[in-house]
């Protein structure tokens, strides 16, 4: 249990948020919206949980919202031209994952530091798709948002897919090896070379993951609307990465896991309707997230002072 | 009679369980160089350490121009005039050598107005001072290593030091630059400057010194003018010792050849024509002085530092180690020096370290197998008689001994045919070591060839059938497993004469 503990706080963050709620604003439960919430940030967890990875091998990657914008462009442009789904996914998820091979490429091939690769990226996307798109929105065909299903069995879809999709990568990540490896190269990857293993494709790897989950998390975005909004991700990268870091990521690398990200999601997106509920005003909705951001990071701080893990 | 500028009686110094320094004598003369010399690990760097303050002695007491110190730290070293200049200068390597110089030698408030002109006058009289030209405009990064030293001298002098200590200032030096560093001490030593020398060069040592003191185990083991010395003696001072027994555990069975290089050399890390020959169950023992070049070959054959010439040939095969993956799949072992930084993951688990080599076999479909892990790691838990009580605990979480096995048991567990040791037994008490001794022989006796690259003479000459000896990026020697320490340390150190096998 202990070696959970760290992700066991979260959750017992969240679910004190949740009797909060549930003494103060019942309010607050009320199926559809809840649902509505929970399918807004479906694409947000999918995301957090490839940035998860990344920051596990010890590296950061902040041209994800950059990455989601240009691939919620590109998959809504193909939706124009009545691209089936099931060509269209699996092109958003490649795009994805060759603006990861790009940032993989500078990282670990030429042993770049990731955070000026990816804010050059960052800014490089954002304006190329600016100067590309001039800021339209894409109209989407008919019957292309909720998979042309209705509303609600869209929107189960959506948050059952991401929910598949943490469950998959968390077993990934226990019990695979290459799971293991991610954390062999994100605590030392000194040694982990010394053992034989391959720290650069590692890295590599984890980098062309998290922009093929960002490309899928873009498509999971682009249908819940009738347009495209070309500036879609803005933001997103600080929001996946708080994420992470209240679900206990450690920034230094090799520690944390993907229950602990869903945690942090969890938390990090009920605070702003919670405060509605509760007649805050909103806001204090940054303030709160940032402050709970840094309450994360000093119980890392203070967990590894205490020397357990 | 004055008395001698630095006086340092009993000295005693202890690091965890290892006694580095038991009751050490040592003076200083004002206007004199005064060399210090010892196999590695005899306590030099902790004595220099103890002087400049870095370290606080456990006993002994520390006096200086004849008035005692009590409370030692490096700032009340450097208040006292004492500097040290250490193989590797500490300097700022984008700022030029007048903003160096400046930087070291100038107080005052951080918001204080900076007198260019006067820092610049005083740069020049101190490096004309010392003798050298520089150009107080470069920046140090593009300065020669001699050159580095030349203004780690001249701060020294600039900020009045009464004893300047030299640690092996001429271990990366061509010939002509050693006797520039040469001039300047003998220089320094006519102002009145005491000056402590360590070198691993005994003729520059009889040369250049006034005194040599000989350390060994942690003791002065004798004090002599250089005028009454030879290398041979200072040779027999620094091994002096009789040789521990160690019980030869078994004997050497030798099968067929295994691995042979020929002028093997990696141009990154310095290794060059390396020419040797390992067979089956025998244990070769790499000698030599800290920085001869044999970790470096230990990398060539793991493949970390790929060799740029000469062959490798495995197993009657000539083979290209391009990586370390490379090299495991071939059967090749490697554990490392220093296992606290890189030998083990730390942060992981006890099991996860001791299977992280061997995934491919172990976990077929790359699917983890838990059960079959755990009973692998108890079985080499058992065997090389580890104290663990949890697999799962971090391996960061056990003792140095300890940590050393399990760095050992991931290699045994790729059953390997060629074991590389990097000092195994560094920094592990008595009773474990004796233990990996009996292991390694155990090892050999199965077939397994092993290459123990130790600077432990002793274990080097109890446990080896054979001795190659580094010097300079090269095997200097092979010599047998029976060989005279006197002799090993004579190749070692470069002596013409010295024993060839």
């Amino acid at each position: 249990m202990r070696r959970y503990s760290r992700e066991l706080s979260v959750a017992g963050a969240f679910a004190l948020l949740l009797a909060v709620l549930a003494v103060f604003a019942p309010g607050f439960y009320q199926p559809q919206p809840l649902l509505s919430l929970a399918t807004r940030e479906a694409p947000t967890l999918v995301v957090a949980c490839g940035m998860a990875l990344v920051m596990i091998s010890r590296q950061i990657d902040i041209s994800v919202g950059s990455q989601f914008s240009v691939c919620g462009v590109c998959a809504g442009l193909l939706a124009a031209m009545h691209w089936p789904l099931a060509a269209l996914l699996p092109a958003a998820v490649g795009l994805g994952a060759l603006l990861g091979a790009v940032n993989g490429l500078l990282i670990a091939g030429l042993g770049l530091p990731s955070i000026v690769v990816t804010l050059a990226m960052m800014v490089t996307l954002r304006q190329g798709l600016n100067l590309v798109r001039q800021g339209k929105f894409v109209d989407l065909p008919e019957n292309f948002q909720w998979f042309g299903l209705p509303q609600a069995t869209g929107q189960w879809l959506l948050v059952g897919g991401a929910l598949v999709c943490v469950l998959g990568l968390a077993a990934a990540l226990r019990h695979l090896a290459a799971g293991r490896f991610v954390y062999a190269i994100g605590s030392d990857a000194e040694a982990a070379r010394l053992a034989g293993l391959r720290p650069r494709l590692g890295t590599f790897g984890a980098l062309v993951g998290l922009g093929a989950l960002t490309g899928l998390a873009a498509v999971m975005n682009v249908v819940q609307s009738p347009q495209v909004q070309p500036l879609a991700g803005s933001g997103l990268e600080l929001k996946v990465i708080a994420a992470a870091v209240v679900g206990g990521v450690a920034i230094s690398g090799g520690r944390g896991n993907l229950w602990g990200v869903l945690a942090g999601v969890l938390l990090l997106a009920t605070i702003s309707p919670a405060l509605t509920h509760l007649r805050v005003e909103a806001h204090w909705e940054r303030a709160i997230q940032g402050a709970i951001v840094i309450l994360a990071i000093l119980a890392d701080g203070a967990h590894r002072r205490w020397g357990k893990r | 009679m004055s008395p001698p500028l630095l006086e340092l009686r009993a000295i005693t110094k202890s690091f965890g369980g290892a006694q580095a320094l038991r009751g050490v004598d040592f003076d200083l003369a004002a206007g004199e160089v005064h060399a210090l010399v010892g196999e590695n690990g005899a306590g030099k760097s902790t004595l220099i350490r103890i002087i400049a303050g870095a370290h606080p002695p456990d006993g002994g007491t520390v006096a200086l121009a004849g008035r005692a110190v009590d409370r030692f730290d490096p700032a009340a070293a450097h208040a006292l005039g004492v500097a040290c200049i250490y193989q590797q200068p500490a300097l700022f390597p984008d700022l030029t050598v007048l903003e160096n110089i400046g930087l070291r030698l100038e107080s005052g408030s951080p918001w204080r107005r900076v007198d260019w002109a006067g820092r610049r006058v005083r740069a020049d009289q101190l490096l004309a001072r010392i003798g050298a030209h520089l150009d107080p405009d470069r920046e140090v990064r593009l300065l020669s290593m001699p050159e580095q030293q030349l203004v780690e001298i001249a701060c020294a002098v600039g900020a009045g030091a009464r004893i300047v200590i030299m640690d092996e200032p001429t271990a990366s030096l061509t010939r002509q630059e050693q006797d520039l560093l040469h001039g300047v001490v003998r220089d320094l030593r006519r102002q009145g400057i005491g000056v402590i020398y360590i070198s691993h060069r005994l003729e520059e040592v009889l040369a250049l010194a006034d005194r040599v003191t000989v350390l060994r185990d942690g003791e002065n083991v004798g004090t002599h003018p250089t005028g009454v010395m030879t290398e041979t003696e200072l040779i027999r001072l620094m091994v002096g010792r009789e040789i521990s027994p160690i019980p030869p555990v078994g004997t050497s069975f030798a099968g067929a050849v295994l691995l042979s290089l020929r002028h093997l050399g990696c141009a990154a890390s310095g290794v060059h024509g390396v020419n040797l020959e390992l067979r089956r169950g025998e244990i070769l023992g790499l000698a030599g002085l800290v920085g001869a070049g044999r970790t470096e070959l230990a990398r060539v054959l793991f493949g970390l530092t790929p060799a740029t010439s000469g062959e490798i040939v495995f197993d009657g095969e000539r083979v290209a180690l391009r990586s370390p993956s490379e090299a495991i799949a071939r059967g090749i072992a490697y554990v490392p020096e220093d296992r606290r930084r890189h030998g083990l993951v730390l942060a992981l688990p006890v099991e996860e370290n001791i299977t992280l080599a061997i995934h491919r076999r172990l976990f077929p479909g790359s699917w983890l197998r838990p059960t079959a892990e755990r009973s692998l790691t108890l079985e080499y838990l058992r065997d090389l008689a580890v104290k663990c009580p949890d697999p799962a605990a971090p391996a960061g979480s056990l003792s140095g001994g300890n940590q050393q096995k399990i760095s050992l048991a991931r290699w045994l567990a790729t059953r390997p045919r060629l074991l590389i040791l990097d000092e195994p037994t560094q920094g592990v008490d008595v009773g474990a070591k004796s233990e990996l001794h009996r292991m390694i022989r155990r090892l050999a006796g199965d077939g397994l060839a092993v290459l123990l690259i130790s600077s432990d003479l002793p274990e080097v000459i109890g446990l080896c059938d054979r001795i190659g000896v580094m010097r300079g990026g090269t095997l200097a020697a092979v010599l047998s497993g029976k060989s005279d320490p006197h002799d090993v340390m004579a190749v070692a150190l470069g002596q013409a004469g010295g024993a060839a096998a």
